[in-house]
């Protein structure tokens, strides 16, 4: 079955989680076609890099009217390549933009839609698509009843496949006559106050809760992310006490998010703080009490100040990462 | 103006989850239901807007079981005017066919302006608003976080992702989903409450649509499960500078990430 994939562009760079998408779709395509779709303005260069992820096909929609997000054109574009090329699969990542173009897609095509899968699995010959819900106390699986389907996968879960450099993408250009009478438009994009890492797709998080005390300590836990190069992370309760800002928080009312390393620091673990981060591969609890709930979902714990062990840590990493 | 808000009952986030037998849903029994927190900011929304257009009309829907009326009159409790509940038998629905469901009663309540959450906590897909909007041919912006009226066919839609803040000019009728910071939801007041009481709920039945619900389903649920428990972690003992440097070496060493 020919699969369909759809690339994103952040920041002049093709995203990891597009990269992981495309290795998913080499996964399952067993010798069928993956086939990437990339829409912006520019886009040569992407072409050698997604070909290496093992596209046999890149289709490219070019256009400066399509530079910036615009679901309605995007997902134009894409019911139009769908119709035509008729993939058996259609992924994309579950980030904000993916879910959007997802929903918008799928109903226009009347296909099965699962949204934030964090596995895909081939059973009894047909895919079987796994999605938590219950904030994660359950887990539950689907299987699509269109023989056209799609999925938007969870950024941060399914592994890269090795690069070959060697694998040679057929390049199309697709023809692309830009709409003048569009119901949505990006008029700006406001840039954050000053810039810090983002947290949804960083691969390490450090982060902080009421265990802090208050704003300035954040310091210790900057100081500490900036030897891993990881992001800054916050609980609710550290986002209320406007010690951080919202797009910083983790859990039920913030982001979601499965970094490889998440450092707890002085947050306790209530549930809706677990739901955000508990499918981080490995999670790392430091707090002062030894009962507290944080411990439960933690691959390794250090019980004690908060103030002592992180910067005992950011000592020791800096050892080993500087040498 | 009318808005149009869809709100979705939900299981507590502090509510046991326990799976069916058949493992095919859950237990009922004991769950304490909430208005889907999402909603909760999409219901202050059209309240607001309605209190700063003199002409903005509000109404609520649901699909759901029976029990589903207590979200409804809730809403009525907070000031939205009209409450549809369109009741769910005992037949499964999937996103899709739960979308086809609300849009086409939206269409019979007429919309200006459609408000969902950004994504209900229990089934977690993110998928309804944008679902009717493509479904009503109408756009969709997600996770709105400010929504300012350029005149009474346009909006302005502001929404955070990854540390920027995305402005969207979009003409109306729309969908917008909500999310936490577009504002600060109100408590209903005493007298709010006991005139929800009076009020009616109407009902609009699936079939009186014209849906045959079957004919939609696109995804079957197969299994539900519990999630492996995550393996009983480490406690790293010894004094403080012993521990961090024990941790350091297994995350080198034995998880090999940093
Ligand atoms: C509908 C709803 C949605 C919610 N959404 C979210 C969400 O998205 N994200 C979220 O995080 N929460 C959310 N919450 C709140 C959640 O229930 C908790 O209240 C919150 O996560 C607790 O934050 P905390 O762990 O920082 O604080 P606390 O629970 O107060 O924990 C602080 C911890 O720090 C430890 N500590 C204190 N001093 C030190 C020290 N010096 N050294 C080491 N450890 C120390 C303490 O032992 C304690 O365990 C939500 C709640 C509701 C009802
Ligand atoms: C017993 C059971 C069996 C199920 N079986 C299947 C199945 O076989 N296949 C399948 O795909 N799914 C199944 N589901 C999932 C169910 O159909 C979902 O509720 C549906 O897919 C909607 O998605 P969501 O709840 O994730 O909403 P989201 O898309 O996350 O919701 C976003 C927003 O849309 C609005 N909204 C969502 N639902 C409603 C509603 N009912 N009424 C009014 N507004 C609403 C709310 O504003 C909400 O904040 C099952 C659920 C249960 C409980």
């Amino acid at each position: 079955m020919d699969i369909l994939t759809l690339g994103e562009i952040k920041n002049q760079k093709l995203t990891r989680a597009s990269l992981e998408v495309l290795s998913e779709a080499k996964r399952l395509a067993n010798g069928k076609k993956v086939i990437n779709v990339l829409i912006g303005n520019n886009l040569k260069d992407f072409s050698a890099l997604i070909s290496s992820y093992g596209a046999s096909e890149i289709l490219l929609i070019e256009d400066p009217s399509l530079g910036e997000f615009n679901s309605q054109s995007y997902s134009e574009i894409l019911v139009n390549i769908i119709k035509e090329k008729k993939p058996a699969l259609f992924l994309l990542p579950a980030n904000i933009h993916g879910k959007e173009i997802a929903a918008l897609v799928s109903a226009k095509l009347e296909i099965s839609l699962i949204s934030d899968c964090t596995d895909l699995k081939i059973k009894d010959n047909l895919l079987e698509y796994i999605h938590p819900i219950y904030s994660g106390k359950v887990i539950a699986a689907y299987q699509s009843l269109t023989s056209f389907q799609a999925a938007a996968l969870r950024p941060n879960i399914f592994p890269l496949i090795e690069e070959n450099p060697n694998n040679q993408a057929q390049i199309i250009h697709l023809s692309f006559i830009p709409q003048d009478n569009l119901k949505i438009k990006l008029l700006e994009v406001l840039k954050p106050k000053e810039e810090t890492l983002e947290i949804s797709e960083a691969r390490i998080i450090v982060s902080g809760g009421r265990g802090l005390k208050e704003a300035e300590n954040f310091k210790l836990l900057e100081e500490l992310a900036e030897v891993l190069g990881a992001a800054v992370g916050a609980s609710r309760l550290a986002v209320d006490a406007g010690w951080r800002d919202h797009q910083y928080q983790v859990g039920q009312t913030g982001k979601v998010v499965s970094p490889d390393l998440y450092i707890a620091c002085g947050i306790s673990g209530a549930i809706q703080h677990l739901v955000g981060m508990s499918s981080s591969k490995c999670i790392i609890a430091i707090n002062k009490d030894p009962e507290a709930n944080i411990f439960k979902v933690a691959n390794y714990g250090i019980v004690g100040d908060l103030f002592e062990v992180v910067p005992l840590l950011t000592e020791e990493f800096k050892k080993i990462l500087t040498n | 103006m009318k808005i149009v808000v869809c709100i979705k009952q939900v299981p507590d986030t502090e509510a046991y989850i326990k799976i069916n037998s058949q493992k095919t849903s859950i237990e009922e029994s004991g769950i304490k239901y909430i208005i889907n927190p999402y909603d909760e900011f999409a219901l202050e929304e059209a309240l607001r807007i309605k209190e700063k257009l003199n002409n903005a009309e509000t109404a609520v829907i649901t699909l759901g079981a029976p029990r589903t009326q207590e979200a409804l009159r809730s809403a009525l409790a907070l000031g939205i005017e009209k409450a549809v509940l369109i009741p769910q038998e005992d037949f499964i629905l999937d996103n899709f066919s739960s979308a086809f469901i609300l849009a086409k009663t939206v269409e019979r309540l007429g919309y200006d302006l459609i408000l969902c959450g950004k994504q209900a906590i229990d089934d977690d897909m993110a998928q309804t608003g944008g679902i009717i909007a493509s479904l009503l041919n109408i756009p969709f912006v997600s996770l709105a976080t400010k929504i300012e009226f350029i005149d009474n066919s346009q909006i302005k839609v502001h929404r955070e992702i990854e540390g920027f803040t995305e402005v969207f000019k979009i003409k109306l009728p729309a969908v917008i989903s909500a999310q936490k910071g577009l504002n600060e939801p109100r408590y209903a007041s005493l007298m709010g409450i006991m005139q929800a009481k009076k009020k009616i709920i109407s009902e609009i039945k699936i079939q009186d649509l014209g849906i045959n619900p079957e004919n939609l389903i696109k995804t079957k649920l197969t299994r539900l499960e519990y999630p492996s428990p995550r393996s009983q972690g480490k406690i790293l003992d010894g004094d403080l500078k012993e521990a961090a440097q024990k941790l350091v070496k297994f995350l080198r060493e034995e998880a090999k990430i940093i």
